[in-house]
């Protein structure tokens, strides 16, 4: 009991980054998780990829600008993800370009231009920073972020569910009933945008969309309901979390591919045993209900 | 008689090139409407511009102030693997009474559960999406327009790929609600169910070949002139001058309901 305790508890209770890392992953989770379910919901999983690659330029310039601050990154990456998201999703609505094909093209122009800026600073360890984050080092100021954009995504995502179900379920019904269709889009988009600068901080450009995605993909293994979806993707994001940073303690491993790989271990756990997963489908195909 | 929709000169299409040629008349409350006409002849494009979803090119198509819309499109955008239960979707109906933030009451999970019996799906409500035939989706669908509540019911083909039974449930539905003085218009390609079940029809070639009472609408004359447009584009058509527009295209006056049947400005209402 008392290993236990030395080894799950302890970290978190002694150390200060450990508690700030705790709390940031935590945040994190209950923000980007739910957010993440409807970016898979949505078909568009390899579009919160291609944001996180987005939000590069605006981040290096502030980064070029201003050193290794939090503020001018998180505004300039704020910068660049809408430009990116209003980019493709203009052209995808006015043109016949579908979207995942306009999204492609501009957060290529937007990667070239971000790789092409830090390169001018010529320092890689600057880079390896911006990529990969440092959940061990978040101070106040990238706590409070994380907080506001929670605080922000649970109360947008309360107030816009009947219509951010309604535009994934059904579009043209929606479009039908109410003008919300493309705004409740963008400001979703908005979401996905917000939630990944905050997360660049803790888990770097490259991975914050690891913590969005792959708690979600778990989740739609095990149940048929997007409110209980988003709920267990958020739970399985903190366990995520907790398990990550505790890896990353122990085995002194990086915390940011310590935490996406946990998460990574609960999808592919849920892929082979989950209800809805691979052994289970299988076996029920052997024996038949009468009707 | 008081008209719910009016087509002023109406124009619909896409990239410039029309689907609905110049359409004029009125659609009186309480009437219900067979939209007939071969594929790629405006029908769906003529619900679309009267939903709103796609804009006129020209002309107009005004729909009375105080009326509420429901519309079942052709299936297409619904995501069918969308987790979601029979109730989920059927309650979306609910959108026009509670918007986006009102609560839902227990009258209202009242009226869903009613909706559901009336189409024969009672039981159904917790069933996901997903494992529904095409047949129950449809009556689901046939539910959550119950649910809207609509006083004008615009419905895209909703007998495809659909069996007898259904049909025939469907139908009765239709005609509750006719009886209910909502107004209705339907795409539908059985011309046999047409003539026994409408009372009017309107037969689109692109441009209006004729609108009316439906057993003169369906006429083996206006039948034949309406297989003679052609579906196709042509990239290079001429451009439709206005002067050209007021008499190229002359529908077969079959009105025997006293409205305007019409193709030229002058005469529609």
């Amino acid at each position: 009991m008392l290993a236990l305790f030395n080894y799950v508890i302890a970290p978190f209770v002694e150390f200060a980054f450990m508690q700030r890392a705790l709390a940031g992953a935590l945040m994190l989770s209950v923000s980007a998780c739910p957010v993440g379910v409807f970016l898979m919901l949505r078909r568009m999983s390899l579009t919160g990829d291609a944001m996180a690659h987005a939000i590069l330029p605006g981040a290096a310039a502030g980064f070029l600008l201003y050193g290794l601050q939090i503020v001018p990154m998180t505004i300039g990456g704020l910068i660049a993800g809408i430009a990116v998201a209003i980019g493709a999703g203009t052209v995808a609505r006015l043109t016949i370009q579908k979207e995942d094909a306009s999204m492609a093209a501009f957060y290529l122009i937007s990667l070239s231009l971000g790789v092409l800026m830090v390169s001018m600073r010529g320092s890689s360890v600057d880079l390896m920073h911006v990529l990969f984050g440092t959940v061990l080092a978040l101070n106040n100021d990238a706590l409070t972020l994380i907080g506001l954009v929670a605080a922000l995504t649970l109360g947008i995502l309360a107030i816009f569910w009947r219509a951010l179900v309604a535009e994934c379920l059904d579009p043209l019904f929606l479009r039908s009933v109410s003008r919300l269709g493309s705004p409740v889009h963008f400001i979703f988009l908005g979401l996905v945008v917000v939630n990944l600068v905050a997360g660049f901080q803790a888990l770097g450009t490259l991975l914050s969309v690891g913590l969005m995605i792959l708690p979600a993909a778990a989740a739609r293994f095990w149940t048929q309901r997007v409110e209980i979806m988003c709920l267990l993707a958020i739970v399985l994001g903190m366990l995520s979390s907790v398990c990550g940073l505790l890896l990353s303690y122990h085995a002194s491993l990086p915390s940011g591919p310590a935490i996406i790989l946990s998460a990574g271990v609960a999808y592919l756990a849920s892929v082979v045993a989950s209800p809805r997963g691979v052994l289970l489908t299988r076996r029920q195909r052997m024996a038949h209900r009468t009707a | 008689m008081s008209a719910c929709v009016t087509f002023d000169d109406l124009t619909l299409g896409y990239n410039s090139h029309p689907a609905v040629h110049h359409l004029n008349g009125v659609v009186a409350k309480g009437s219900l409407t067979a939209i007939v006409g071969a594929n790629g002849s405006g029908k769906s494009t003529l619900m679309k511009g009267i939903v709103g979803v796609l804009r006129p090119m020209a002309g107009a198509c005004k729909v009375a102030p105080d009326v509420s819309l429901a519309y079942l499109p052709q299936q297409s955008e619904l995501d069918r693997s969308f987790p979601a239960r029979v109730v989920d979707l059927v309650t979306l109906g609910l959108w026009p009474r509670r918007g986006l933030l009102g609560r839902y009451r227990s009258q209202d999970r009242e009226t869903v559960t009613k909706a559901l019996s009336a189409v024969g799906m009672e039981g159904f409500e917790k069933r996901p999406i997903d494992t529904l035939s095409g047949g129950q989706l449809q009556r689901a669908l046939f539910a959550r327009v119950l649910v809207q509540d609509a006083d004008m019911i615009l419905l895209d083909e909703p007998f495809n790929a659909i069996d007898a039974r259904t049909i025939t449930d469907l139908i009765a539905l239709i005609k509750r609600w006719h009886g209910e003085k909502r107004t209705i218009m339907v795409v539908v390609h059985d011309l046999d169910l047409v003539r026994q079940h409408f009372p009017e029809a309107l037969l689109l070639a692109r441009q209006p070949i004729a609108w009316g009472d439906a057993r003169k609408t369906l006429a083996p004359e206006n039948l034949l002139r309406a297989r003679q447009f052609h579906e196709a584009w042509d990239e290079n058509a001429p451009w439709c001058a206005p002067e050209k527009a007021h008499n190229h295209y002359n529908p077969a006056h079959v009105d025997s309901h006293g409205h305007v049947v019409h193709a030229s400005h002058n005469g529609a209402a």
